[in-house]
């Protein structure tokens, strides 16, 4: 349970677009730029995949706050990730539909087929390769066609352990 | 007020108009801007509290201080419904309120005490022993730890729980003098706003927040200010411990000796923690005139010189090359016959602004008994950075109080004295408390060439081992007296321990010193030699030290003017 965030990546050169959108996402808030955590939490990790330590102290930075301030925040949700995921990232669903409807073994399947065997302190396990990474996650609003699953942005009803094979042929 | 407070909840000013507030069914005045644990308290009641902090902004989050509240009832002309005793009919809430963030206003109730107070704090109680390690026999705080007080106060006489409890960081280093226990942890957060708002060195924070929420360092980052140990003091629990006290002594061993710190010229109060002749702990003690309740890094761990392995523990004398024992007043005695033969100007003083003002006094005595101020005197300054926190840019502790006795002469004097001394006019040097080497800035070379090197001081050196004479003198918790801070305060020192070895407390060693030199004048206790300092000062007249108290007196603005 660590508090630290994980620096695996180079530092990332930040490019002008992207700061000048910060800054435009900072402007949202003109009573208190701290408000603007969030937001600027989300668009790093959009755009670089993953909080890392650099993230917390430039945006610390950026609001004038202390570093510890943003580590708080990122440390709450789990949804913002400390450490990059697979450049792929297979999100099953876990909700009772999908439970129901046999996501525990999908999940495992994907875990076999990607040779996964260690998951992180929120369940995430990344393949040797780094090219996928599997989780589960909540509800995805499909309830009907249990066991969805989301790939990235994109999103698979009723998936089969076939299914699943194709899926990772054609991502590869 | 010296110490600026980011918060002061128990103190209101002046003028604050009085309320009319109902405390346990009785009605008193108290004055408005207080909450209600700090109105409770003027009353005589105590709410149990662990986040709350008087001098901190109050954050609400440990719910120890639950207390039932009302406000008055009003009738349909919108005006309070009084009573048949007279007194306004109140309208208790429902559900309890926490007593830190609910400020009193007119007509408010106050139940402390009642059934449903009670349930809540035992309620409370239960949830935070929950996760809380049970090792109170290995745990320093044991003694002087809240959570373990209010369980026998407010908690249950067992547990229900059952399940697996948390784990979470045990010993993890956060800065040079800090050791935390996140399991031990309660989560009150006070040490995370005392750095904010009291240092302005925000690193400390809870991360991941929930049933695993840890008290953590921003990575890369350390709790290291110079005021970082004030969070082991206000610390409920024993979540942060000091590195230099942890497993040292349990602290119901300690006898606790109000005194001053000596390490700068603020003079913060402190309590002295000693047991058995040993100084195991410094802690800053409440005088909202000079600290506040707080005391820096510095000062606090600046005390184990005392028990240093170079400590000097018996007077010398050295005939020819050898340094030998010697008894108390054969050295008075000797030193006599040897002094008398030179004239006031082959003899110096350097003294120290590290000295008591009874001290000051004495010696000032003897250099008139030598030959006034013919003979040489100074003292040395030791200047620093001011934090602006509590830290002065002046290191010596009575650098007033040298003045007012005309030891010192702002360290002026001290290139005439090694000017003297190498030149060989000075042929007497009688050094207390500063080396005359080390902190006088004389060279070897010149002290070789006195006729009469008297040192008296606490450490082992190479002036102590050439000298004549070398009186072992008494450390700050070894002697009783007085100093006067930077800001013209006139505080008490108190002796916790006894002087070790054959050493002697100064003011009695330049008492018996110049009783042998000049002839004596019925001074003998330090309270007399007080009465002595306080007749022939004018700020400083008829007092005594038992009216200067423990928190000081501000003596006539005539003294704290030689300060500055």
């Amino acid at each position: 349970m660590s508090a630290t965030c994980h620096d695996t990546q180079d530092h990332v050169e930040l490019k002008p677009e992207f700061v000048a959108h910060a800054d435009e996402l900072i402007s949202h808030y003109p009573v208190s730029k701290r408000s603007a955590s969030l937001p600027l939490l989300h668009f790093w990790q959009e755009t670089h995949g993953y909080i890392s330590n650099q993230a917390v102290e430039w945006i610390a930075g950026k609001l004038g706050l202390n570093p510890i301030q943003i580590l708080e925040l990122v440390t709450f949700y789990p949804m913002f990730r400390q450490h990059p995921a697979g450049k792929f990232q297979i999100k099953v669903c876990r909700t009772l539909s999908c439970q129901l409807g046999g996501a525990y073994e999908l999940r495992e399947h994907f875990m076999k087929k990607l040779g996964i065997t260690k998951v992180d302190e929120h369940g995430l396990g990344i393949s040797a390769d780094g090219k996928f990474s599997v989780e589960f996650v909540e509800c995805l609003a499909s309830c009907g066609t249990a066991p969805v699953i989301m790939v990235n942005d994109d999103f698979y009803e009723g998936v089969s352990h076939t299914q699943a094979d194709e899926l990772l042929q054609k991502y590869n | 007020m010296s110490c600026k407070n980011p918060f002061n909840h128990d103190i209101t000013p002046a003028d604050a108009p009085l309320l009319n507030v109902q405390v346990d069914g009785q009605w008193v005045q108290l004055p408005r801007g207080l909450n209600v644990v700090e109105a409770a308290k003027r009353v005589g009641k105590f709410i149990p509290h662990y986040c709350y902090h008087p001098k901190l902004s109050i954050s609400g989050n440990c719910r120890m201080c639950l207390i039932e509240m009302g406000t008055p009832k009003m009738g349909p002309d919108r005006k309070p419904i009084i009573g048949a005793d007279g007194k306004p009919e109140i309208g208790w809430i429902p559900r309890p309120q926490i007593g830190c963030a609910t400020m009193i206003s007119e007509g408010m109730g106050i139940r402390t005490d009642s059934p449903m107070v009670q349930d809540c704090r035992k309620g409370v109680m239960e949830f935070l022993l929950i996760n809380h390690p049970l090792d109170c026999p290995i745990c320093d705080q044991a003694g002087e730890c809240k959570l373990q007080e209010f369980s026998v106060e407010y908690g249950n006489e067992d547990s229900r729980f059952v399940e697996q409890k948390v784990h979470k960081p045990k010993q993890v280093d956060i800065g040079e003098r800090i050791v935390l226990d996140d399991e031990r942890c309660i989560m009150c957060s006070r040490c995370i706003r005392f750095s904010r708002e009291m240092v302005n060195d925000d690193v400390l924070g809870f991360t991941q927040r929930g049933s695993h929420t840890t008290l953590a360092v921003h990575p890369g980052k350390r709790l290291d200010n110079n005021y970082s140990l004030n969070t082991v003091d206000i610390c409920p629990v024993g979540a942060l411990t000091s590195k230099d006290f942890r497993f040292k002594m349990r602290v119901w061993f300690l006898k606790e000796t109000k005194s001053i710190c000596t390490g700068c010229a603020t003079g913060c109060n402190i309590l002295i923690g000693s047991r058995e002749n040993v100084v195991h702990r410094l802690t800053p003690r409440e005088n909202e005139l000079v600290n506040s309740e707080w005391m820096c890094d510095q000062g606090r761990l600046g005390f184990h010189y005392i028990h240093a392995e170079e400590r000097l523990l018996q007077p010398t004398a050295r005939v020819n090359s050898t340094t030998l024992p010697v008894a108390w007043d054969d050295a008075f005695a000797q030193i006599r016959d040897r002094i008398k033969s030179y004239k006031p100007e082959q003899i110096a003083i350097i003294g120290s602004a590290r000295m008591t003002n009874e001290e000051l006094f004495l010696l000032a005595e003897l250099r008139a008994g030598l030959g006034g101020n013919a003979v040489l005197t100074d003292v040395v300054p030791r200047t620093g950075e001011a934090d602006g926190i509590l830290r002065s840019a002046d290191l010596n502790p009575n650098t007033a109080g040298a003045k007012l006795f005309q030891i010192s002469n702002d360290g002026k004097n001290l290139a005439a004295i090694k000017d003297g001394i190498e030149s060989g006019r000075i042929k007497v040097l009688y050094a207390l408390h500063e080396d005359p080497v080390g902190d006088a800035g004389l060279s070897e070379f010149a002290l070789a060439k006195l006729d009469l090197l008297i040192t008296q001081k606490l450490l082992k050196s190479h002036s102590t081992d050439i000298a004549h004479f070398s009186l072992p003198g008494a450390s700050f918790a070894e002697k009783r007296g007085s100093m006067i801070n930077g800001a013209g305060r006139l505080q008490r020192l108190n002796k916790a321990i006894a002087t070790p070895g054959q050493t002697m407390d100064d003011f009695e060693i330049l008492l018996k010193l110049r009783s042998t030199i000049t002839g004596g004048n019925s001074l003998h206790t330090i309270e007399e030699v007080f009465k002595a300092v306080a007749a022939s000062i004018p700020a400083l007249s008829g007092l005594s030290l038992s009216k200067v108290g423990d928190l000081g007196v501000e003596v006539a603005p005539a003294a704290a003017t030689v300060t500055t």
